[in-house]
């Protein structure tokens, strides 16, 4: 997965900003983010996570003419990436303030894979993965770190 | 303004978590996941009782009590785990605690620890974050 260009945009970051509950005007004016030093209004610290938008390949949204595995006439489908996909750990690194009118674009690198046995017996497999979000310039601005778990098989029920 | 070890900032994050806010989040963040967006897919397919949030949208609004505390000009990092799921109806409260402060030039380079519950007073979200103020 790749994204080519992710513009920070003010129309999102303040929809983000309203989605999170947070009525900080330096979300909202440019002249209150000045006020704290910075040249922009500048977006939230997990705003990244709304790269998803930006991403042709994201699953986890409907797209026209494709399969969508929630509900319709009927209660949905199991979704197709496989149950039991959990977030367990998120990471970021800020390398400068990210402001809207920043374009960014984003790499990203699987990491290591771990197992552990989980306390009633089942596998739990560790999987984690790094995206670096880089400006125009090529700089990197955030460095985003997943570590995902899934369940290998069901755990005994004993 | 400066910090001091032990220094603690509290935050209710939100009260009575409403359902369209998760779908808010799913829509600000690109994050459709019927698990979180569909009742109907949620109950019947995922065999929950009811939708719940995203783990993300519980690490945003704890970001805003580290935002609100530290500054969002002057923050360097931010890192969390998810221990357990946040419900429709749900309470958040935030608590930070500063656990270090090195000077840094002339600024103070701060290090916290932030704990996130439930009404219950279960813990749902716990992270570890860094500004240079």
């Amino acid at each position: 997965m790749a994204i080519g260009s992710f513009p920070v945009e003010a129309g999102q970051v303040l929809a983000f900003a309203r989605a999170i509950g947070d009525e900080s005007p330096v979300y909202r004016s440019a002249a209150a983010a000045a006020e704290i030093g910075l040249a922009g209004i500048p977006a939230p610290p997990t705003y990244v996570q709304a790269s998803a938008h930006f991403d042709p390949d994201y699953p986890l949204r409907p797209n026209p003419g494709q399969d969508w595995f929630g509900s319709g006439a009927g209660p949905g489908t199991h979704d197709p990436r496989g149950a039991g996909v959990l977030h367990a750990e998120q990471h970021f690194e800020y390398h400068r303030p990210l402001l809207v009118g920043d374009v960014l674009t984003a790499t990203v690198t699987p990491g290591e894979t771990w197992e552990k046995t989980g306390r009633r017996g089942g596998k739990l497999v560790f999987t984690e993965q790094t995206t670096i979000y880089r400006d125009a310039s090529g700089t990197p601005v955030v460095t985003a770190r997943v570590v995902a778990v899934r369940t290998e098989h069901a755990p005994s029920q004993k | 303004m400066t910090f001091q070890v032990g220094q603690t900032f509290t935050e209710v994050l939100v009260e009575d978590l409403k359902r369209t806010q998760i779908v808010q989040y799913a829509g600000a963040s690109g994050d459709f996941n019927a698990l979180h967006t569909d009742e109907v897919y949620a109950t019947q397919i995922g065999g929950f009782p009811t939708v719940f949030g995203h783990g993300m949208l519980t690490m945003a609004m704890t970001g805003r009590l580290i935002t609100d505390t530290l500054g969002i000009a002057n923050l360097t990092r931010f890192s969390g785990r998810f221990t357990a799921q946040v419900w429709p109806g749900d309470t958040l409260t935030a608590k930070l605690s500063v656990v270090s402060v090195q000077p840094e030039g002339t600024k103070q380079q701060v290090d916290v620890t932030v704990r996130t519950v439930n009404q219950q007073g279960a813990e749902v979200f716990t992270a570890t974050a860094s500004a240079q103020v």
